[in-house]
C-alpha cells in the first residue's frame, strides 16, 4: 500500500513537473507539424502518387510515423530528468525514502511515459487540424497503444541516464539512438519495398511494430495488405519488449546509488 | 532505550582508502550530537553509512534499534535527513514538496494536512508556502528541508553541515529552527559541521573526528577542561622569534602562528603573561599586543591533532569527501 502510494507521487511529480513546463508544450507542436506539411507535402508531390498503397497520400502514410518519432524522442528525452534529479540532488531525496527501487522506477518511468502519451495526442490533434481523418473510436483505441509503445522507450532512456553523470553525454548517446530508431522503424516509409538487409534491421528494431501497429489502427483496411504484422502480434511483441525493458531499468536504478 | 544509535566497527573504504575506521560511537535519546571536523575527516561518510546510503565496508550499526545493513527500510522510516546540498524539487512549491515527503513516507493522509500546516508556521514558510522552490532563498530552501525531514516524525534526525554556505545572520536563524524543532518534536539531532561555533552553541555532545576516527568526545565544556589552562596570543614584530622564545628559551609547547599572530596555550595564564613580555623585551622582540582567553575547539582540535581545522575548512571537498560526494550524485 505505501509502495503504490510512493510509485502514484513519483507519478504525480512527473507529470505536475512537465504540464508546467508550458514552453516544453507549446514548442512540441513545431517538429510534427514540419514533419507532415513540409516533409509530408513536399515528399508527397515528388513522388506524384507514386506511392503503392491505393488510397493514401504520402502525409497520411508517414502520420502515425510521426506519431510514433513524437513518441520515441519525447520518451527518450524523459531521461534527462534523472540527470537533473541527479544534478540537482532531488535524487538523494527518493533514494533515501523507504519505497522499493522497482516502485521509484514505476513511479518515474509511468510518469514520462503518461508525459509522452500527452505528446503524443498532441500530433493527433495537429493531424486533425490537417484533415487527417481520425474517428473517435480510432482516437481511444490508439491511446493504450501509444501508452505501450513509450514504456519501452521511456525505459531505454530512464537506464542510460541512470548510467550518464551529464546532460552532454546524456545528448550524444541520445542521438545515437534517436535517429537509426526511428529511420529503420519504417515511419517515412513502408518497409516492404526495402532490400532485404535493411529489412532485417528493420524487423529487429521494436519501434517498427509500434509503428505497424499505429497504422492498423489508423489507416485500417488500407494499410492492412501491407502490414507487417496483425495487430495483435505488434502488439504482443512491443509488450514483451516494454516488460525487457523494465525489467533492466529496475536493475539499473537498483544499483544507482 | 537509552542509547537510539550505536555503531560496531562501522567502516568505510574507498579503493582502499579508509574514511571511516572502526567507529564506535552512542548518541543518547534526545541529545544533539555534533560530528566535528575537517573536510575530508569521514563525517558524511559516516551520516551515509547510518541513512543507509553508503553500505559500511565492515561493521555495522543500529538506529532506533533497527540493523543499518539487515533492516534498512525500518531505518529509513525512524530517520530524516538533511542533506549537505540542496535536495528539493525547485519546479514544486514547498507545500508539494513536503506532501510529496509525507506520502513517500507514508504518512497517514488524514493527518498529512495538520502537520504540514503547523511545520510551516514553525519555520515561518506559511505565507510562501504556494510559492515554487525556484523563488526561494538558500536559508529558506535549507528551513523547507529541516521541515520536510521531521514531516514523518523521525526518531533520528541528521543534518549534514545545515548550515554551509549560508550567511552569518541566516545561520543563527536556522541554529533557533533546529532547536525549536528538537524541543517541539523530542527528536536525536546528529550533525556534522567543520564550524567550531556550531558544534559549541547547538550541540550536546561533540565527537570531534579526524582521518576516519574519533579523536576526542564529550561535551563541549569537558573537551576544553581537557586542556587545563589558558590560550595567550601573541602579536608582534616578530613571530618566528616568537615562537623560538616560547618553546626553546621558555619550554612551552604546543606554540603555533595563525594569521601571524602566535597563539599557546599555558596552565596558568595570568603569570605567565609577564613572564612572556619580559623575556620578549630581554631579546629585543617587540610585542605589539598580548591578550589570554580560554580555550576553544579550535584549541582542543589543535591540542589532538597538531593542526588547525580551519586549514582545511572553507575550500571545496577533496580526497574522500569528494569521492565519496560524487557516488552519492
Amino acid at each position: 500500500m505505501s509502495e503504490l502510494r510512493g510509485l502514484y507521487t513519483l507519478w504525480l511529480r512527473e507529470v505536475k513537473r512537465y504540464l508546467r513546463d508550458r514552453v516544453r508544450i507549446v514548442s512540441s507542436f513545431f517538429q510534427p507539424l514540419l514533419w507532415l506539411v513540409i516533409f509530408g507535402v513536399g515528399i508527397g508531390a515528388s513522388l506524384r502518387g507514386a506511392i503503392p498503397i491505393p488510397g493514401l497520400t504520402y502525409q497520411q502514410l508517414i502520420f502515425p510515423g510521426i506519431i510514433g518519432q513524437t513518441l520515441l524522442f519525447t520518451s527518450m528525452f524523459m531521461g534527462i530528468s534523472v540527470i537533473w534529479d541527479k544534478e540537482f540532488g532531488f535524487m538523494k531525496e527518493i533514494l533515501v525514502a523507504p519505497i522499493s527501487r522497482v516502485s521509484i522506477f514505476l513511479g518515474k518511468m509511468i510518469g514520462d511515459s503518461t508525459d509522452a502519451l500527452i505528446q503524443g495526442i498532441i500530433v493527433i490533434v495537429l493531424g486533425l487540424a490537417l484533415g487527417i481523418n481520425i474517428d473517435p473510436m480510432t482516437f481511444l483505441v490508439s491511446l493504450p497503444i501509444m501508452l505501450l509503445i513509450t514504456f519501452g522507450l521511456v525505459s531505454i532512456g530512464l537506464t542510460i541516464a541512470s548510467f550518464m553523470g551529464s546532460l552532454e553525454s546524456f545528448g550524444a548517446i541520445q542521438s545515437f539512438i534517436n535517429l537509426p530508431l526511428f529511420f529503420l522503424s519504417g515511419a517515412l516509409f513502408q518497409i516492404q519495398s526495402l532490400p532485404s538487409w535493411m529489412q532485417d534491421i528493420s524487423k529487429a528494431n521494436p519501434l517498427t511494430y509500434g509503428v505497424d501497429a499505429l497504422r492498423n489502427v489508423i489507416l485500417g483496411a488500407a494499410w492492412q495488405p501491407f502490414q507487417v504484422q496483425p495487430l495483435f502480434v505488434d502488439i504482443a511483441i512491443v509488450g514483451a519488449f516494454d516488460v525487457a525493458m523494465i525489467i533492466i531499468g529496475t536493475w539499473a536504478f537498483s544499483r544507482m546509488k | 532505550m537509552a542509547n537510539v544509535i550505536e555503531t560496531f566497527k562501522l567502516t568505510k573504504s574507498f579503493n582502499g582508502l579508509t574514511a571511516v575506521d572502526k567507529l564506535d560511537i552512542s548518541v543518547e535519546t534526545g541529545e544533539i550530537f555534533a560530528l566535528l571536523g575537517p573536510n575530508g575527516a569521514g563525517k558524511t561518510t559516516t551520516i551515509s553509512m547510518l541513512c543507509t546510503i553508503l553500505k559500511p565496508t565492515s561493521g555495522t550499526a543500529k538506529i532506533n534499534g533497527f540493523d543499518i545493513v539487515k533492516e534498512p527500510m525500518q531505518v529509513r522510516k525512524s530517520i530524516g535527513i538533511v542533506f549537505q546540498d540542496p535536495s528539493i524539487d525547485d519546479r514544486l512549491t514547498a507545500r508539494e514538496n513536503l506532501y510529496m515527503h509525507a506520502n513517500l513516507y507514508g504518512v497517514p493522509a488524514s493527518e498529512q494536512k495538520n502537520r504540514i500546516d503547523s511545520i510551516l508556521k514553525l519555520v515561518e514558510l506559511e505565507d510562501r508556502a504556494d510559492d515554487l522552490m525556484r523563488t526561494y532563498s538558500g536559508g529558506m530552501r535549507r528551513r523547507l528541508e529541516l521541515a520536510r525531514g521531521l514531516i514523518h516524525y523521525p526518531k533520528v534526525l541528521f543534518l549534514d553541515e545545515p548550515t554551509v554556505g549560508l550567511d552569518p545572520q541566516t545561520r543563527d536563524h536556522v541554529w533557533k529552527y533546529i532547536r525549536e524543532l528538537k524541543k517541539a518534536h523530542d527528536i536525536t539531532v546528529v550533525l556534522t559541521t567543520h564550524y567550531m561555533d556550531e558544534a559549541d552553541k547547538l550541540s550536546d555532545r561533540i565527537a570531534i573526528m579526524d582521518y576516519g576516527k574519533i579523536i576526542a568526545l564529550g561535551t563541549s565544556d569537558k573537551l576544553k577542561e581537557t586542556l587545563e589552562g589558558d590560550v595567550i596570543i601573541i602579536k608582534a614584530n616578530n613571530a618566528e622569534g616568537v615562537m623560538s622564545l616560547l618553546t626553546e628559551k621558555m619550554g612551552l609547547p604546543g606554540a603555533h602562528v595563525v594569521n601571524g599572530t602566535v597563539e599557546v596555550t599555558v596552565k596558568n595564564g595570568k603569570s605567565m603573561l609577564p613572564r612572556i613580555v619580559e623575556a620578549a623585551t630581554q631579546n629585543d622582540i617587540f610585542i605589539e599586543s598580548i591578550s589570554l582567553r580560554e580555550p576553544n575547539l579550535e584549541d582542543v582540535f589543535l591540542h589532538y591533532t597538531g593542526r588547525t581545522i580551519r586549514a582545511d575548512s572553507g575550500r571545496e571537498p577533496h580526497g574522500i569527501a569528494a569521492i565519496q560526494r560524487r557516488k552519492i550524485r
